[in-house]
């Protein structure tokens, strides 16, 4: 593919097919404006980002103005594209949770789940997954929605000026990641769910911490609640703004929050429970305002559910003390039973003490199925979950490989991030960020 | 599918682990048998009510992992995903994305694209396939029939270089307007360097020994 090489980005003004176009990144502007004062038309064509620390990461907003009325807006996406589902089909099936974990850096937990539900669909195990393994990860999943609506209430409020939020947000935040360390031995991109199950069991005392860390969130909600709901700034910058109604949502292919705020009640986790949601009482929040306002009350709403849901959990792990957290099939199983040391997640002792003095073939089982992996039987399989942004799913191909063929994955950010033209134009440009800050977009799930 | 080559592994019982027993089960070639179990005979028939040329459009219905899967011709493509979005007996309101797939090896149809369809009002979900030649890499674009699918067959478009005719701006979305080749097809190598480590060298991802 050639390149034009007498297009110059940078050039200070030049003649297209539309008119003169001036580009303006900084300098004098009494100059310029004394040059572009001479001509008629003048559209302002603002290019916000990608970084821009209003656009949530490295989105790049393309903005036609008038005066500061947004009469165009659109996206700029791809700064953050690493290849992640390419990188997946050089793996093992296993190896590629690493990799999926690190999409939507803020949701790490669904996309882990996501993908192993795919794989262990195509394996036909689905079935087979040990209970505690799946109360472990509705545990985790809950937890981690509660971390992501936190990013989102915290960064949200700093986009529009509100500085106290964050703070409130953020020490919540750390009480979650505090928890994922303590499981997982990593507070971002755990790796934890495997296919077949989790990677290791939860340590003896953090289920009690757990609650306790429930109970004192409970308290602590209440400062960003009481901050923020009816709070007359933040009604002013949030209601009737980035409005998105129901059929605009289901042509856009929009789900999660976005949706719920438009009156939907839809959450995988009522419709098509997967990992037992069923097994659990909690409520699908919605409103009825389709704007941004109503999409915070929602996620404030889904944060004492999640709640409800941990505590649930707790008390089914007590239950199911000492119960498997890997699939029962050697041949799929991660022969290692891992577990969390000062130093984060490996090996643990016992296991090595058997592989490497009392067992040859246990030696070679290990050898072979953490190199070389397992096979999985050829064809496709979908699967979904109710992330913190909407639905999330993965689509898995094999070959009958020990490598995925390919994995896709359908992530919420990147399709929401498509309504910015659709709640943007027409409105004001400072509504512009307050339309994004409640897409919640993550641009790492955007690009991958 | 693929064929298998290379060293390592076993061939035929797929077992990876040394105690036998894993049976590998190939590709499904060809349509299921009815009954297809599930909601999904209802789909079938509902589709093949309100869509006299049903035969004509479906090459294949699979049934596989519990999910149904319609390969439509992609002459038909855009009338049966009208029929599958406004027939108030399937109501498919939502199409989550296409996911493509390039298989170098099924000659003539090497690309393929992936619609999961939802149905919000019945609660169900199906899943449309269509194949095309890689010399002929067009399929006509369902932005009309649900308007999310833009930015979804940009990315496809984007990683397999498959055409959708009809899509008002079919430009890169991912990747740098100026980059050459689709990277995500089979024949587009992953690239990376060999690292030293620890004296020895570790060559690329791509070219390690691969268990086939």
């Amino acid at each position: 593919m050639s390149f034009d090489t007498s297009f110059d980005p940078y050039a200070s003004s030049r003649e297209t097919t539309e008119g003169r176009v001036y580009s303006v990144t900084g300098g004098d502007w009494d100059e310029l404006s004394t040059e572009i004062g001479a001509t008629k038309e003048e559209r302002v064509v603002v290019n916000m980002g990608p970084q821009h620390p209003s656009t949530h990461g490295v989105l790049r907003l393309i903005l036609e103005l008038e005066g500061e009325t947004v009469t165009e807006a659109r996206c700029g996406i791809g700064y953050l594209h690493t290849g992640i589902e390419k990188n997946t089909e050089y793996r093992t099936w296993t190896q590629g949770v690493t990799y999926v974990t690190r999409m939507d850096y803020l949701a790490p937990i669904f996309n882990e789940t996501a993908y192993c539900m795919s794989v262990e669909k195509l394996l036909g195990i689905t079935d087979q997954i040990p209970e505690r393994a799946q109360v472990i990860r509705v545990m985790m999943m809950e937890l981690n929605r509660i971390s992501s609506h936190m990013v989102c209430f915290g960064t949200g409020g700093l986009e529009l000026g509100a500085l106290t939020p964050i703070f409130f947000a953020f020490r919540d935040r750390e009480t979650v990641l505090d928890i994922f360390e303590e499981v997982s031995g990593l507070r971002m991109n755990m790796a934890y769910i495997r296919p077949g199950g989790v990677a290791q069991d939860v340590p003896a005392d953090a289920v009690s911490r757990i609650r306790e860390a429930c109970r004192d969130m409970r308290k602590s909600f209440k400062d960003n609640e009481t901050l923020l709901v009816g709070n007359s700034i933040w009604m002013k910058r949030t209601k009737d703004i980035g409005y998105l109604d129901l059929a605009g949502c289901m042509t856009l292919g929009v789900t999660g929050p976005i949706l719920r705020a438009a009156g939907m009640p839809w959450d995988l986790r009522k419709s098509q429970p997967y990992s037992g949601y069923e097994n659990y009482n909690f409520d699908v929040i919605t409103t009825d305002t389709s704007d941004a306002y109503g999409r915070f009350l929602v996620r404030l709403g889904e944060l004492e559910q999640s709640l409800r849901i941990i505590e649930q959990c707790c008390d089914f792990l007590d239950k199911l003390n000492g119960a498997p957290v890997m699939v029962a099939d050697k041949k799929i199983a991660w022969p290692a039973q891992l577990s969390v040391s000062a130093d984060g997640m490996g090996n643990s002792l016992s296991h090595i003490r058997e592989i490497m003095g009392e067992s040859m073939e246990a030696l070679i089982h290990h050898f072979k199925i953490v190199t070389e992996g397992f096979r999985v039987p050829a064809g496709q399989a979908y699967a979904a979950v109710e992330s913190p942004r909407g639905e999330t799913g993965v689509h898995t191909v094999s070959d009958g490989g020990t490598r995925p063929y390919r994995v896709h994955f359908r992530e919420p950010s990147f399709n929401n991030l498509q309504s910015t033209a659709a709640m943007c134009e027409g409105g004001m440009i400072a509504d512009v960020i307050s339309a994004v800050a409640s897409i919640d977009p993550v641009m790492g799930g955007v690009d991958r | 599918m693929t064929q298998d080559e290379g060293m390592f592994g076993v061939n035929g019982s797929g077992d990876t682990s040394g105690f036998g027993g894993l049976v590998r089960t190939g590709a499904s070639s060809g349509s299921s048998e009815r009954p297809y179990g599930s909601y999904f005979d209802e789909i079938a028939d509902d589709l093949e009510r309100a869509y006299p040329e049903f035969n004509d459009a479906i090459e294949a219905v699979v049934v596989q992992n519990g999910e149904l899967t319609l390969h439509v011709k992609r002459e038909k493509l855009e009338a049966v995903a009208r029929i599958l979005r406004d027939n108030p007996k399937l109501q498919f309101e939502m199409c989550l994305g296409v996911s493509g797939v390039h298989y170098p090896d099924q000659v003539e149809r090497e690309l393929h694209a992936v619609y999961p369809l939802l149905s919000m009002s019945r609660n169900r979900r199906v899943r449309l396939e269509v194949s095309v030649p890689d010399s002929d890499p067009h399929i006509p674009s369902l932005v009309e029939v649900w308007a999310g699918n833009n930015w979804h067959e940009r990315e496809t478009f984007d990683m397999f270089g498959i055409i959708f005719d009809g899509h008002a701006g079919l430009t890169r979305i991912l990747m740098p307007d100026d980059w050459a080749g689709h990277p995500q097809r089979k024949d587009y190598p992953l690239g990376g360097i060999p690292v030293e480590f620890h004296g020895a060298t570790v060559p690329a991802p791509s070219e390690r020994r691969s268990y086939r």
